[in-house]
């Protein structure tokens, strides 16, 4: 039988104060389908293999799909929704839609949210460490040549923003 | 562009290649560029609509029961358990869906299929029972306690021993669908396996073999796989307020579906809503009936929305690929000329025909390749198996025909010690000449395509196979399809009372770019820019027909459909401004939203609506509709003078490394060229050989399905794994071969499929090149590598 402990969490949503009342069992992907409408982190392979369900926790990306809701009590989570600006897109969404770096978009979001992180530790990186960083984010449609090139555009967008603030 | 000059007259061969005049694409505004996706933005944040995602106010959830036995007769359901759950609203079975549909078989080949099981289950993971509740989690528990009673009977799981006398049988009788015409041919059988036998003969194979200086005879074999689209299978039902039902679905054949619910129900069409949204993936997953029978069905049990998503382990239990094996026996002249070929094929279509016998017949009418072979005999056989069913895959069938005829192409090449290229362009079937069903070869570039891949892999210089444990080799492949035929295509082009205008079209957007390739047409055609351009999704209640987003038929029969609906609109507009205008209407152009005469006169959407509507309101709705012509074949000899409106053509090429300790093949280079037409937008064409090529490299190398007595042993993608970026060789490429087609829109054909074709023989015939060993059944995994290594040096492993 289910055995239904609940519990309120309070955490940051893509910048605003958030609470859910969640089951323990359930993961962050449920709960932000479920009580925030907020669909960018998607499940698929269940097993926190594909990456479509990728979140950031604290500024970490973690497979949605696995973390449990619980965890995120008094932490900061971004989804791909929190991305954008005021309907400005991020550097890194503008070059994936720059480089057509998707096809049926499924993946995408977990795509942008690991470049993010990805671009954070190496701003400039080479295509090997493209390579291997996104290796745990698959996409069936298999676009990766134009992923590569919008990781790097995006590298390439940052830096001009940066040293031209 | 420049049209390169391209007729070589073949060296060794009686055959002219006729001239052919080939028209120069005229300029063009819209089509031909590679114009972003129409849907980026919304791709990119988020807010991209999928049915995965959908939520209707009060819905259930459900979840499948499923048979744990390949054969057996289903001895009771008790479904006791599992009702007792707090929060199970219902508990279904096929009983149940018989007091709403007597008759509740579907298929679009034969209607075998079961909303649920009846009486008897066919293969491990079949529906047994659909458990409804608010809560999914809920749902999930109480599915396992349903319980369910099996007396076994004996399974068959091998595609050519479920041929053979005394063989199980699975359908006691088979009842033809009768729902397209080119499945007409199709008999009500009992008492076998093979649901279709199809037979190709051109010439006369006997003499052939007879004449023939050498003879060589293989089996090839290939497993089947999966689709593993990344937004599972998913379809929502309910009542609508007209006396109704709307299904919301990730289906690439929304018309089909509203058509065979209907017929489910004994409906009139119009009761039934099928709508779609982006699909996220579908590679052939999603089409015919899946899961919209049986949620149409509870919704109407039930009278509440209901909903059924399913998890990646079910995608393995719905619909796979189909394993094949061919036997190919191919008759040589000693100049190299391939006089006769017999192919034999075995289809592993599982336990519901799905659209199986159409993979077999279409498929299997191309099983000699694409060369010009006097003697042909081609058999297929669609056959039953206790599998989980096979249907299409992105090139039905037709991956699993070039592994076979395009490795014995190397075996033979190597074996008469010509270069494998230069067998290819011996036997090549050239324009203007008949392929083994009868028809002519027009707008097939296989020369030209051979020229490409032969100028990308630098053929003609010398290679190094390198020394020690890892050795390099290259190989390639070419292959071909038959578009599928008949089928119709119906547009509407909505021009607004601004000059702004909707596609209304029931193609299925599910990745390829089909948005935008329809709005660059209409854009194109009524001159106006393709960022302007809306496309409504799927909804059979405002889009008009369409047989299926499939077989790579989109570009081209939609495409077409869409330029006859932009133009019927046009020529309305221009029949407004004529009669205004008082002048002829081929004095008038329309561009921009406006109305514009060789004299100068201009039109503006406003004065064309005043002039029609008496106000600056209105709409006018251009519509086209097209269907190619097509001769049914001769069922027979399988002889039609119009078997297909057009062909496509593939070739691929690959470097590799092989490590001979391991077994372990890299792919360094692979090279995929498609010959396209004119494609509408270069970027996305080439973007579709790119990742119909690496998909084609995960089948290739380590994607199969693994059974244990019909249990599926790995469904998960921890256990299958599918190409990452870490499989994608560095050097990947795709090159478009654009010659217009005479009937394209725009000079286009299809291009989803081709990248498929030639990838998997390109690879086997380039690991034969770097270490001579050939292995003819696929995947190429390391383990079956090293085995071939070992065997070939006397010292072979031990069995598993």
């Amino acid at each position: 039988m289910m055995n239904e402990t609940r519990r309120i969490i309070r955490f940051t949503l893509n910048g605003r104060a958030a609470t859910a009342n969640i089951a323990i069992y359930e993961t962050v992907i449920e709960v932000l389908q479920r009580d925030f409408n907020l669909f960018g982190g998607r499940e698929s392979c269940g097993q926190g293999l594909c990456g479509c369900c990728t979140v950031l926790v604290n500024g970490t990306a973690v497979s949605g799909c696995l973390y449990l809701a619980a965890f995120v009590d008094g932490a900061e989570v971004v989804t791909v929704e929190g991305l954008a600006d005021r309907g400005v897109l991020h550097p890194i969404q503008q070059a994936f839609v720059s480089k057509t770096g998707f096809q049926c978009g499924y993946c995408t979001p977990g795509f942008i949210l690991m470049t993010e992180q990805l671009l954070k530790r190496y701003p400039h990186p080479t295509d090997d460490e493209i390579r291997h960083y996104l290796s745990g984010n698959l996409c069936r449609c298999a676009a990766y040549p134009d992923i590569i090139e919008a990781v790097k555009a995006a590298a390439n967008k940052i830096q001009a923003v940066e040293s031209d603030p | 562009m420049t049209i390169p000059a391209r007729f070589t007259e073949p060296a060794d061969t009686t055959v002219e290649a006729p001239p052919k005049a080939k028209r120069k694409a005229a300029v063009r505004r819209e089509v031909g560029r590679s114009i972003p996706r129409l849907e980026s933005h919304a791709k990119v944040d988020g807010s991209a609509e999928y049915i995965y995602h959908l939520r209707l106010p009060g819905m259930l959830q459900g979840k499948i029961c499923r048979s744990t036995v390949p054969h057996g007769r289903i001895v009771r359901i008790d479904a006791s358990a599992a009702l007792a759950i707090e929060g199970v609203h219902a508990v279904i079975t096929g009983e149940d869906i018989r007091t709403l549909i007597p008759d509740p078989y579907y298929g679009p080949a034969f209607h075998d299929q079961p909303i649920l099981a009846i009486g008897k289950v066919r293969y491990v993971g079949e529906p047994v029972a659909v458990v409804l509740a608010a809560d999914l989690h809920v749902a999930e528990e109480a599915a396992d306690q349903v319980v369910v009673e099996y007396e076994p009977l004996e399974p068959v799981f091998d595609e050519v021993a479920a041929t053979k006398p005394g063989a199980p049988i699975i359908h006691d009788s088979l009842r033809p669908a009768g729902m397209f015409p080119d499945l007409q041919y199709l008999k009500g059988r009992s008492g076998t396996n093979v649901a279709l036998d199809a037979r190709v003969l051109h010439g006369d194979v006997e003499k052939g073999f007879a004449e023939a200086d050498q003879v060589f005879e293989n089996v090839f074999r290939s497993r089947k796989v999966v689709h593993a689209t990344f937004e599972p299978t998913v379809s929502l039902a309910e009542l609508n307020g007209s006396n109704g039902l709307t299904i919301h679905t990730s289906s690439q054949s929304p018309s089909y579906v509203r058509a065979e619910v209907s017929r489910l129900l004994g409906w009139p069409e119009n009761r039934v809503r099928v709508r779609t949204a982006f699909l996220g993936g579908s590679f052939g997953a999603k089409l015919y009936i899946k899961l919209e029978a049986l949620v149409a069905a509870c919704a109407l049990l039930v009278r509440k929305p209901v909903r059924i998503g399913l998890t990646m382990e079910e995608e393995f239990y719905t619909i796979t690929k189909h394993g094949a094996t061919v036997r190919i026996k191919t008759g040589m002249a000693k100049d190299g000329r391939i006089v006769a070929r017999e192919v034999e094929t075995w289809w592993n279509g599982g336990a519901y025909a799905d659209i199986g016998p159409r993979v077999s017949q279409k498929s299997g009418f191309t099983a000699a390749g694409p060369y010009d072979i006097e003697n042909v005999s081609l058999i297929n056989y669609a056959v039953y198996t206790n599998d989980p069913p096979a249907g299409a895959l992105r090139g039905f069938g037709i991956s699993q025909i070039v592994w076979a005829y395009e490795c014995q192409n190397d075996i033979i090449a190597r074996s008469l010690g010509i270069d494998p290229l230069e067998f290819r362009r011996r036997n090549i079937l050239h324009d203007g000449r008949p392929h083994a069903t009868g028809t002519i070869m027009t707008n097939a570039e296989i020369d030209e395509v051979l020229d490409r891949l032969s100028d990308r892999m630098h053929w003609d210089v010398l290679f190094d196979h390198g020394s020690g444990p890892v050795r390099r080799g290259r190989g390639l492949a070419i292959g071909f399809k038959a578009c599928i035929a008949p089928t119709t295509s119906v547009a509407v082009v909505n021009v607004y009372g601004d000059g702004s205008c909707c596609v209304s079209c029931s193609t299925v957007d599910m990745g390829q770019g089909s948005d935008t390739a329809m709005a660059q047409i209409a854009a194109e055609t009524l001159g106006i820019s393709t960022e302007t351009v809306r496309v409504i999704h799927p909804d059979t209640d405002v889009t008009p027909y369409d047989m299926a987003t499939l077989g790579s038929r989109s570009t081209y029969h939609m495409g077409n459909a869409v330029r006859l609906a932009a133009e019927d609109a046009r020529a309305q507009l221009l029949r407004i401004a004529a009669a205004t205008l008082q002048t002829d209407i081929e004095e008038l152009e329309y561009r921009d939203g406006a109305v514009i005469s060789r004299s100068g006169a201009r039109m503006t959407m406003r004065g064309l609506m005043l002039a029609r509507f008496g106000m600056q309101a209105g709409t006018v709705i251009g519509m086209g509709t097209f269907t190619p012509p097509y001769t049914k074949p001769d069922p027979r000899t399988g002889q039609s003078p119009q078997i297909t409106p057009y062909w496509m053509l593939a070739g691929a090429a690959a470097e590799i490394e092989v490590d001979t300790e391991t077994g372990r093949i890299r792919v360094t280079k692979l090279v995929n060229v498609g010959d396209v037409g004119c494609a509408i937008n270069p970027a996305i064409a080439k973007r579709q050989l790119n990742g119909a090529g690496t998909m084609q490299l995960g089948f290739t190398l380590f994607e199969e399905m693994r059974f244990n007595e019909g249990q599926v042993i790995n469904a998960s993608l921890a256990d299958y794994k599918i190409p990452g970026m870490l499989d994608v060789p560095e050097d990947l490429s795709a090159e478009l071969v654009e010659f217009p087609h005479e009937h394209g829109p725009f000079g286009a054909k299809g291009v989803g499929e081709t990248g498929m074709f030639s990838v998997s023989p390109a690879i086997a015939n380039a690991l034969c090149d770097a270490i001579g060993v050939r292995i003819m059944e696929l995947p190429l995994t390391p383990e079956r590598v090293l085995r071939a290594i070992r065997e070939s040096e006397n010292r072979p492993l031990e069995s598993e």
